[in-house]
């Protein structure tokens, strides 16, 4: 059931598809999430499905114990509710007296527990008073019901808003940088953003539970991630402002981004560019290296991420790569705004998925690269198509200008390796 | 609810996902939430294969719920048999969708498509993964089969027997089909069938033809041995060919149900394992404290190689799979052990903290569990990792599945010759502590890792002299030697480790 539809905010056709998607739910953000937050643990409350999922996703099984676990629901758990609520409380006690060092506990819906409808808000409440005020429990929902993949962070921060402290109407103006980036690129930002003059800077998520930015009226948002949606409206509805900007792939993404952060918070053009310019020049740089490679060669996302549009935008303007086909599990158009107008005109973008049919356009396409999940990448190859695995992209430092040439590299080096072999 | 960090097994529709994955011409049509896909990449990228999974998924979202869940399946059922024209095509529910109850059975029979559908009902509440690949495979056959035929009717000249179990992203798998097909040629019996692993639905149709079933791995297959065994009166082989001896008997069985004279094949030339047990460098084996762990087959068949071929000595032994757990007492029995059958990691992890072996035999799991303790660590079973499918030729199974066998245990170990050489130039550059065995680095314990209680001196109790002689002991038995001293110095009340209490319970402990 494809049809294309005109949307209001561009002139840009949007194919919608409805069929078999092809992607991670949200519980897969945990992995990254446990790692950002170091005194955090999400318990998913779902099936041997979901415990089966996480362990093999990542292949995150390197960890002696991981800061997350499945609360597997069993035939007996299904029979009542009131068994199964009592069933939690049991698991989380016997969780939080294992790790006295979890200070934030997530209760992570599933596709299972969405179903039988099992109360995780109700749950979380009553635990978190229980364990108040050692540990702070929330819920959100990881679902493949509800969620794709980056959503699950999406999810997670927007549940962690409400308990953001509350700061004065006339408190002074503060910046909160939301998406969970890699330390050292977090680090490269708020070093950054001090060399501009913004020192008031909180981050969401926080690396520990009692890090959370205070927001008020005189709070200002910039996404670092585009799949941040939830998020957004839940900071909107606490008073804070959107920064709106490309995101910060490449020099042109990350200087779009601390420009127009800049300039919400009233600092002089001339500084910005005095800041800037010497990092920008780097990255164009390390850039520059690959774009020859790169430039000229045809690619093609599948959806996976929500990193795709921005990351096209990259790779069309800064490196000179023609996008074919860019498709998205969700296209948030208020946010990727900046990234959509900048992509060439007859690149189709897509939303949603039918894998066969997405599949076929491919084959016809023939693009000199495919970007997909990881279940599809050796079948394509095995077809002669090189591909760039979407996960690397969600899991590696990417963002701001020192990670712009590593950046270019990821999708230069399998076409580097497809000359390079001879077997 | 079970609270779980790891699983040794995924939900029973992963099962039959490999069986689906393992044949020709089939396709499961999968009723599941988008979050079920990512299964396909077990095959993808664990065991590299080059295709999809031949599964679609209807990937209903919340929005479908309560309103045309089934219409999806029924539109996805249909599309997918435009698409790939499969022989048969198999129908089921992950755990999501058996709570919305769309009865994908009812609804596929119901819109009458061209080729035989075989249903599933595959409780993910109840049941796992291997249950679920033994149940698929068993109504695969029992809908599949041509009862008209009989057994012996394959016309071939010589006894033919169809080789049951192997499957998708089993443990070598394929190498042992290949192992195993070579050593029953060599001996006068044909294969008929290999299934599920490379078979087609008509294929499946002549299973009765055969004059035996091999049940290569009864966690799969055993259910439809049963089967075929009471519908075509076939007999079926009751040993795994896993270690010299077990072929052997194996040999002995196949003979027996073929009636064949094999003399020959029991000189076998290419069995190399006895004598490279018996080479003099193999004496350091001797003894060696070893745990295992894996699924039921190959923790048995590794109980009896470690103990009968090997010399080791068996100090913890257990599997994850509770239907087959009898065998595995049986097994633990002869060690002289208590057998360990949980499916919670925290509890294996435990009990090869508590044995102290001085090498693990298990799954991923123990890989890991190993690594974080310092022990070195073979795989013998799955679930694995993309490194348990190596490019070479690697069976399990069979004289040259023992070789192999022997040289995955052994290299883990410092080496019987090293192991002097290790001792007598300690104080040389190379040979220090950080140079660690001379192969397999990546598998070998690390030193940090090995003396992995850097607690302080002082409180420790160590004096400064009986922690300079403790430095003098290897570090490969270091780490042992340290918690050994300690725990002997707390069943002794002593506060202080001097070099007497070193002294002393070395001693203790010597075997």
């Amino acid at each position: 059931m494809n049809h294309i539809a005109a949307i209001d905010r561009t002139s840009r056709p949007i194919l919608r598809e409805r069929g078999q998607r092809e992607v991670f739910c949200g519980l897969t953000s945990i992995v990254w999430l446990h790692r950002k937050m170091q005194d955090a643990f999400f318990l998913v409350v779902g099936s041997r499905t979901c415990a089966h999922l996480i362990q093999s996703a990542a292949g995150v099984m390197i960890f002696a114990e991981p800061r997350f676990a499945t609360a597997i629901l069993e035939e007996r758990d299904l029979a009542g509710m009131l068994d199964a609520q009592e069933e939690l409380d049991r698991v989380v006690d016997r969780l939080l007296a294992r790790r006295p060092d979890i200070k934030q506990l997530f209760l992570v819906g599933s596709c299972p527990s969405e179903v039988i409808k099992l109360d995780l808000s109700k749950a979380a409440q009553r635990l978190g008073a229980k364990h108040a005020p050692n540990v702070r429990i929330l819920n959100y929902s990881g679902s493949g019901i509800e969620t794709t993949f980056t959503q699950g962070e999406d999810a997670c921060l927007a549940a962690l808003v409400p308990e953001m402290p509350r700061a004065d109407d006339d408190a002074p103006a503060n910046l909160i940088l939301v998406g969970s980036l890699p330390d050292i690129v977090e680090d490269q930002f708020l070093r950054l953003f001090a060399k501009l003059g913004i020192d008031n800077v909180g981050v969401l998520p926080a690396r520990n539970a009692g890090g959370l930015p205070t927001i008020g009226p005189n709070s200002r948002y910039l996404l670092a991630q585009p799949f941040l949606g939830e998020t957004a409206q839940a900071l909107d509805n606490r008073g804070a402002q959107h920064i709106d900007a490309m995101f910060p792939f490449g020099a042109e993404g990350t200087s779009d981004w601390l420009t127009a952060t800049a300039k919400a918070f009233g600092i002089d053009e001339a500084h910005v560019e005095e800041v800037i310019a010497a990092p920008r020049e780097r990255a164009r740089r390390a850039i520059a290296h690959h774009a020859k490679k790169l430039s000229g060669k045809r690619i093609s996302f599948l959806p996976d991420s929500q990193l795709e549009v921005p990351l096209a935008r990259f790779l069309a303007q800064e490196v000179g790569m023609t996008p074919i086909e860019v498709g998205t599990p969700y296209l948030h158009q208020r946010h990727l705004a900046r990234d959509l107008d900048r992509l060439p005109d007859d690149t189709r973008i897509s939303e949603g998925q039918d894998v066969d049919n997405q599949l076929d356009r491919v084959r016809a396409d023939r693009p000199d690269l495919t970007v997909c999940g990881l279940g599809l990448a050796n079948p394509l190859e095995a077809e002669g198509l090189s591909t760039k695995w979407a996960i690397e992209l969600v899991f590696s430092p990417i963002h701001g200008f020192e990670q712009a040439g590593d950046l270019a590299e990821l999708f230069a080096r399998p076409l580097r390796r497809r000359d390079r072999l001879e077997v | 609810m079970q609270l779980s960090v790891w699983t040794y097994e995924g939900p029973p529709h992963v099962g039959a996902m490999r069986v689906a994955t393992a044949m020709q011409g089939l396709h499961y049509v999968l009723h599941a939430p988008q979050g079920d896909t990512y299964a396909d990449l077990l095959f993808t990228m664990i065991e590299r294969r080059n295709a999809r999974p031949p599964v679609t998924y209807t990937t209903f979202e919340a929005r479908d719920l309560g309103k045309d869940t089934a219409e999806l399946f029924q539109k996805a059922a249909r599309e997918a048999h435009e698409r790939f024209a499969p022989e048969a095509m198999i129908v089921g529910a992950s755990c999501t969708a058996e709570l919305i109850q769309d009865d994908p059975a009812g609804l596929s029979t119901a819109m009458g498509l061209p080729c035989p559908v075989i249903p599933l009902e595959l409780p993910s509440y109840q049941r796992k993964e291997h249950w679920g690949a033994a149940e698929t495979f068993y109504q695969i056959v029992r809908n599949l089969a041509d009862t008209s035929l009989t057994r012996g009717s394959h016309g071939g000249p010589r006894p033919r027997a169809n080789l049951i179990g192997p499957c998708a992203l089993g443990f070598r798998h394929r190498d042992d089909v290949a192992e195993i097909t070579r050593l029953l040629d060599r001996i006068g019996i044909d294969v008929h069938l290999v299934a599920p692993l490379g078979a087609r639905p008509s294929d499946i149709a002549t299973i009765g033809q055969a004059d035996f079933n091999v049940t290569l791995y009864p966690e799969i297959g055993e259910e439809a041995g049963r089967w075929l065994e009471r519908t075509f009166d076939q007999p079926r082989t009751t040993i795994v060919p896993i270690g010299v001896g077990a072929t052997r008997d194996f040999i002995a069985e196949v003979a027996g149900l073929a009636g064949l004279d094999v003399d020959k094949a029991w000189e076998d030339a290419n069995s190399r394992m006895p004598w490279w047990s018996r080479s003099v460098d193999s004496t350091y084996l001797t003894g060696k404290r070893v745990f295992i762990f894996g699924d039921a087959t190959h923790a048995v068949a590794a109980e009896r190689i470690a103990r009968e071929e090997l010399g080791f000595e068996v100090c913890g032994l257990g599997c994850y799979n509770r239907e087959f757990a009898r065998d595995v007492r049986a097994a633990a029995k002869l060690s002289g052990v208590d057998p360990l059958i949980t499916d919670d990691h925290l509890a294996v992890e435990d009990a090869i903290a508590e044995a102290q072996p001085e090498l693990v035999l298990g799954t991923q799991m123990e890989r890991h569990i190993a690594k974080r303790l310092g022990i070195p660590c073979a795989v013998i079973s799955a679930p694995v990792h993309v490194q348990d499918f190596p490019a070479r030729y690697s069976p399990q199974m069979g004289f040259e599945g023992a070789n192999v066998i022997f040289d995955t245990w052994v290299h883990p170990l410092v080496m019987g010759l090293e192991e002097h050489l290790l001792t007598m130039f300690r104080e040389d550059f190379e040979f220090s502590d950080a140079a660690g065995p001379s192969h397999h680095a990546a598998h070998a314990p690390k030193t940090p890792d090995n003396d992995h209680q850097p607690a302080p001196i002082e409180l420790s109790g160590w004096t400064e002299e009986a922690e300079r002689e403790l430095k003098k002991i290897p570090f490969f038995v270091r780490g042992k030697a340290r918690r050994n001293t300690e725990a002997f110095a707390a069943e002794l009340g002593r506060a202080q480790i001097d070099l007497d209490t070193l002294y002393e319970a070395k001693a203790h402990y010597a075997r």
